[in-house]
This record gives structure tokens, sequence and C-alpha cells, in this order.
């Protein structure tokens, strides 16, 4: 029996920190709605930690249920919350990658005249994404779901008051109900098909069903593919998150990098019972991964705002971990996850910190020469970018050569998956040593940036009345220590986090993998089972389990360090050897250049293809033909009618007694008349 | 003997006077007027149904002069109360014509 965890505390507090912080924070001092704030992200980063300990003597999942939420007939949905080893890594991560981003965040938004405000909304997004976490059944995972799109929604347009922070926040929201869409189609065919919505129901029932293969779980896997795609920016539902970077830089670390867009991958994981019974929706899966990757990984290329290279970098990774799940390698997926969120979140501060130090400059155009000026940040984005690049034995080596070999090994397509892979690993490498040394090194251009307002240099908050107070541009200088302090262990776990999963063949244990196979191993069905099944019904086609190699995972390893060297080596001739070879390329390259430049013109076919319609219809046959037409012009038809006739009747309520004799002579009349002559019978004299 | 019909059509004759009177005239007294010219139009019905009645019955009916002598009353009552009212009318607004008298008009 395990002991009373209280799950439901978890998300709980932060949402408590949000209500304080949300209804009493305008007046509250700023100390106070600090102190809220970190409490509320604190005390669940302290309960998952004290689970953590008790964690090996617990029997899994652990859940809890506080309650029936909708009772419909044999349907229901309770308020339950489950623990297992998944949920453990994913808490572990949101609460506290969480709670360091607040911390910075402190430093960070220090001169926001909206502190408040965006501590609330941070710990709103905690609450909800905790929730997604814990969720026993889709529809509270549905909650969360829907939750930390709102608070993503809040943040990216925090400052609203810019035209492009309020549209980049409704894009974001937008396409996500698209994926959400698909989420719920999903739910629906779940309901339809078992019942239920409990993962402790529908899980185990198809584990228990060899026969169950392909068929309507295809379709369940795919809408809830969709789902997937638009939270975790997949193609073809990623159009949101380069301009999520609208949003303050730690939210683009918390929510646009370490936790929210992984949800998709957690979701992937989570249902992998689902995902194993149909090599379709797997290779669907895979095939989006690794096309995202590279193609996010080509456009980060040659973006010159600093967030937007990290933001299609997140898009990039967010493939690899795609490629894992396609590839039935959750465990895989979810380590890329673990080190992703430690590097891409200490990417991100880091490029906050740039960008606090250079008075709200974004554009790595006018940066350079930072190395010595704030050298703190610089090592400590050395780390990460090594860690990205795929150095060993960095964190991101790890997870990502873990997801290359498990392509590799995997039966349909492999080889061409991991080729994609590996040629966006040496673009990953290229792009994130292009942004370190256009950042650090070379000669200070952050003056330039003063005189050449025609090019239009990207400023975080320059045009936005909430900050007035900003100071002005200042010299370039160090971030305060509370910014300082959560890069430097973030840092240090992106240094050594890949050693949770270093690999056998390189003589660890890959201990991260064991630990995660419980929950996510896909379940093989045995020997018998299987020809049972294949004796009774359609072939079964379980994924083979992939047999390991260590010799090919070696090799494998080492390939990828050299294409990741490559990428070092490009990135180093280009932009510190050489720097004036990248504009002599991008002149002779001229249309391929412009069309990575334009990130494939897809925000443009978009709104060609689908905005374009959706406007029209929206403002011409749904708000003019239908609204203003029929919906309007019913209700004034009617109206004008009963006015008209109404208008005729009084007439004869003149006042006029004289009148009122008249009409009733009339009427006696014709009532005499008809009384004589008949009503309906021939009306003529007889 | 008078057949009851020339009774009847004295009584409609009589009736449709005070009614055309009634939408015509613009005086409030001969308003008044062509109102008791109705009134007896109808007694007149009344007294021709109920001496019908009685020869066809072979005995006395007095329902319908029962009716008469109420309709009498009731106009005696009406004349008062409403030559008192067309005197208070005539004081406060100095005229008689109905078409002026219109208070009553939403």
């Amino acid at each position: 029996m395990n002991p009373n965890l209280h799950l439901w505390l978890i998300p709980l507090v932060p949402f408590a920190g949000f209500l304080v912080n949300g209804l009493l924070g305008r007046k509250a001092p700023k100390a106070l709605v600090t102190t809220v704030a970190l409490v509320a992200s604190l005390v669940p980063a302290i309960q998952v930690a004290v689970i953590v300990t008790k964690f090996s003597s617990l029997t899994l999942p652990c859940s809890e249920n506080l309650g029936a939420w909708i009772r419909s007939g044999a349907f229901h949905a309770d308020f339950s919350f489950q623990l297992d080893q998944l949920t453990l890594i994913m808490l572990c991560v949101v609460t506290g990658v969480g709670f360091l981003i607040h911390v910075y965040s402190i430093g960070y938004m220090a001169q926001d005249s909206s502190y408040w405000r965006f501590f609330a909304y941070m710990n709103l997004f905690l609450f909800f994404m905790l929730t997604l976490v814990l969720a026993e059944n889709f529809l509270l995972m549905f909650v969360g779901w829907e939750g930390v799109g709102l608070a993503s929604y809040l943040l990216i347009g925090f400052w609203f008051t810019r035209d492009s922070a309020a549209k980049a926040g409704m894009k974001a929201f937008i396409v996500n109900r698209i994926g959400d869409f698909g989420f719920l189609i999903a739910m629906f065919l779940l309901i339809a098909h078992f019942g239920s919505l409990s993962f402790g129901e529908i899980f185990p029932r198809i584990s228990a069903a060899p026969d169950l293969q392909g068929g309507f779980l295809t379709a369940i896997a795919l809408f809830l593919l969709l789902g997937a795609t638009g939270k975790s920016a997949q193609i073809p539902l990623y159009v949101w998150l380069p301009d999520a970077m609208e949003g303050p830089t730690p939210v683009s670390a918390l929510i646009h990098a370490a936790t929210m867009v992984t949800a998709g991958v957690y979701m992937i994981a989570r249902t992998h019972v689902i995902f194993d019974r149909s090599p379709l929706a797997l290779s669907t899966v895979a095939i989006i991964g690794v096309a995202t990757a590279f193609f996010a990984a080509t456009i980060g290329i040659v973006q010159t705002d600093i967030k937007r290279v990290l933001a299609y970098s997140t898009i990039s990774q967010l493939g690899y971990m795609f490629l894992a799940c396609g590839v039935a390698a959750y465990s895989a997926g979810i380590f890329h996850l673990v080190t992703h969120a430690f590097f891409k979140a200490l990417l991100f501060l880091a490029a906050g910190s740039v960008i606090h130090a250079l008075s709200d400059q974004q554009d790595m155009r006018f940066m350079g020469g930072l190395r010595t000026k704030i050298p703190i940040t610089f090592w400590t984005m050395t780390a990460a970018v090594l860690a990205i690049s795929g150095a060993p034995p960095l964190a991101g080596f790890v997870s990502k050569d873990e997801i290359l070999y498990q392509a590799f090994i995997s039966p349909n397509g492999g080889k061409i998956l991991w080729a994609v892979g590996l040629l966006t690993a040496g673009l990953t490498s290229f792009y994130m040593f292009r942004l370190w040394y256009l950042t650090f090194f070379g000669e200070s251009r952050t003056a330039a940036a003063h005189h050449e307002e025609d090019l239009a240099p990207v400023h975080a908050r320059s045009d936005t009345k909430l900050t007035l107070e900003a100071e002005p541009p200042h010299a370039v200088r160090e971030s305060p220590w509370v910014m300082l302090a959560p890069l430097i262990i973030l840092a240090i776990l992106s240094v050594i986090g890949g050693f949770m999963g270093w690999p056998e063949a390189l003589g660890g244990s890959n201990w991260f993998s064991h630990f995660l196979d419980p929950a996510v191993k896909s379940v093989h069905m045995s020997y018998e089972q299987t020809a049972v099944a294949l004796a009774t019904s359609a072939p079964a086609t379980p994924i083979p389990a992939p047999a390991g190699d260590n010799h090919l995972e070696r090799i494998l390893a080492l390939v990828s360090t050299l294409v990741a060297f490559t990428g070092w080596l490009t990135a180093h001739i280009l932009y510190y050897a050489k720097p004036e070879l990248p504009a002599r390329l991008a002149a002779q390259l001229h249309a391929l250049y412009a069309l990575l430049k334009n990130k494939y013109w897809v925000d443009e076919i978009y709104s060609a293809l689908i905005v374009a319609p959706v406007l029209f219809i929206a403002r011409w046959i749904l708000g003019v033909l239908i609204d203003r037409g029929v919906i309007d012009g019913g209700g004034l038809i009617t109206g004008y009618t009963a006015q008209g006739f109404g208008a005729l009747v009084a007439r004869i309520q003149s006042g006029n007694i004289r009148s009122y004799a008249g009409w009733l002579a009339l009427f006696a009349a014709l009532l005499l008349a008809i009384s004589w002559f008949g009503w309906t019978a021939h009306f003529t004299l007889r | 003997m008078v057949p009851i019909a020339y009774y009847l059509v004295l009584s409609a004759v009589l009736f449709s006077i005070g009614v055309a009177a009634f939408l015509i005239k613009r005086n409030i007294i001969t308003v008044f007027m062509s109102i008791e010219l109705m009134l007896n139009a109808v007694n007149l019905a009344f007294i021709a149904f109920s001496r019908q009645w009685s020869q066809a019955t072979g005995h006395l009916q007095v329902n319908g002069q029962i009716f008469v002598f109420f309709v009498m009353v009731v106009a005696a009552a009406e004349a008062a109360v409403g030559l008192a009212i067309i005197i208070a009318v005539f004081r406060a607004r100095n005229t008689l014509n109905v078409d002026s008298i219109d208070l009553m008009k939403l």
C-alpha cells in the first residue's frame, strides 16, 4: 500500500500562488509578489524531491482519486492523478526548471510595471502543466493541455500594447486550437470504443487484446498526433512557435522550450500503447519528426534574431523527440526531452541575459565581442551550445545519439531517418556556433544599432507603453546574480545531465532508459500470444524489439561527433576566420538564401491558402450574409413587421369617441350580415 | 292588428338614425340626444316583442316591459350624470365640440 503522497497539492500550490498574485498582486509590494511566486514554485519542487526519495518503495502506478467529476451512465471521468516513472521525470523537469526560471525572472522582469501579472501567469502555467503530467485520464490531461495553451497565450501577449505581441498570442492560440481539435476527436473515438477515458482502463484493455491492431487505433493515434503537432510545434502546425518569441524571454525558456512544447512528446509517450499498435501512425510520427527537425534547422541557419534562432532550434529538437517516439524508442525521446529542457532553457536564459546586457537588443547583427564583457553568460552559453551541438560527453550528445542509434536500427526506413537526423545534427551544430560566434566574438557591433535604424533592429520592449520607466540604453554589463545563478545551475546540468543515460556501448549503464522502461516500454507480445493472434485473426505486426549492437552504436556515435565537429568547423570558418564570406555566399546562393530567409514562405502560403479563405468566409459569408443578413435581418424584419402592424392597428385607438362608435357600428353591422347570410356558405343574397 | 314587423322596422329606423346622428354630429348635446333615441328604439322593440309573446302564449308576459323600465331608469341616471359632465366640460373647455374633447387619447 502506498503512503498518501498528496499529489493534488503539487499543481494546487502554484494555483494558489496564481490566485494570490493575480487578485492582490497589483497593490501588493514587489517583495511580497516575489515571495508568493517563489514559494508557489518551490513547494511543488520540494514535494517532488520528497517523492523522489520515497520512489523506490512505491508500487506503481500510484494513483490518487479525488472524486468524481463527470458521471454519465457507465462513463465517468474523475479528478484523479497518477504517478509513474514517466510522470516523475516530467515532474522533476517542470518543477525544477520551472523554479529556476522563476528565480531568473526576478532579475529579468525587475523593471517591468506588470511584474505581478507576469508571476501570476507563470504560476498559472505551472498549475496547468503539472495537471497535464499528473492527470490519470485523457479529460483531465486535456484540461491541463488547454490550460497551458491559455497561459502560453497570456504570456506571449504579455506586452499586449505591442501589436505584434498581441497577434503572436492569438496566432499561437488559434494554431493550437487546430491541434486540440485532433485531441478532442481522439477522445470521442476512445469513448466510443472503450467507454472510458481513464489510462488505467484503456491501456490494459488494449494490451490484453493482441488482435487489436491498426483500424480505429490508427485513427485515434493520428488524431492524437495532430494534437501533439499543435502543442509541440511540428509540421504542419509549427508556425506559431517562432512568433511566440514576442513574449518575455523567461517565458520562451520555460514554456516554449523546456516544458509546454514537450507536452506533445509526453502525450505520445504516455499513450504509447495506442501508437505501438499502429505501425502507420508510428511511421507518421517519425517522418513528421525528422522532417520538422531538418526543415526547422535549415531556417535556423539564416535567422538574425537571437531568439528566433533558438525558436527554430527548439522546433528542430522537438522533431528529434518525435523521431524517437516514431521509432518506438520512447525513453530516448523522453531523455532528449529532459536534456533539451536543460540546455535549451539555458540557451534562452543566456540569450535573455545577453538581451538584458544590451538593453533589449535582440538582433545578432548588432552584437559581437561580448565574450569578455559578460563572461559568466558567455561560459554558460558555451556549455549549452556545446551540449546542443552534440559535443561528447555533454547532455545533448548522449540523448541525440541515442535517438539516432534507435532510428538507425529501427526496421522500416530507419537508415533514411538516421541520415536526415545526422544531417540535421550537423546543421544544428553549425547554426548554434554561428549564434555563438556572432554574439560573443569579433568586433562589437552594438554601436551600429543606434545609427542604422533603417535596418530596423528588433527591440524587445522599446515600443511598449507598459515599460515607459525602463531605463535608457546603458553600457554593456553583466546581469545580476539572481539571473546568473540559474544559468550556472543549468549549465552544470547540461554538462553532466547526459550521464543519467550514458549508453552501455560506451561503458555506461543507461540508467535513464532502464528506469523509464516499465512506463513506456513497448509491450511486445509473447510468442504464444502472437501465435494465437496470427491463428485467430488478421496478422498482427508487433514492433520487433530492436537488437542492441554495441559496436554499431560506437561507430554511429563517432560519425555524429564528426558531423557535429564539421558543423562547428564551418561556423568557425564562416563567422570567425573569414567573416566576410557569409555575405558573399548569400549573394551567390541568392535563391536559396531568400528561401531560407523567408522561412520557405510557409507563413505566406498558409495565409493565402487558409487564413485568407477563412477570413473571407468569416467576413463576407458568415459576417455579412449570415450574421448581418439572415440573423440580424430576420430580427429586424420581425421587429419592423410587428412595429408596422402595431402602428396600423394603433390608429384605431384614436381617442375619438365617435370613431370608436363608428368601428363598433361597422363591425356590428358586419356581424349582423354574417349571421344573416352565413360565413362559409355562399356569401350571396338568396 | 298591426303586424310586429312594422314596430321592428320603426325601431330599426329610429336606432339607425340614432347611430348616424351619434357618428355625424359634433355637438355633444346632440350626441347625447342620439343616444336617447337609440335607447328608445330598443325600448320600442322590447314592448313590441312583449306584446307579441303575450298574444302567442295567451298569458301576460312582462319581461320585456320590465326591461324597458330598467332602461328608462338607467337612461334617467345617465342623463343626470351625463348632463352634469357636459356642463363641467363646457365650463372647463368652453366648447361642446366632441372632436376637441379627446383626452382619452393615448
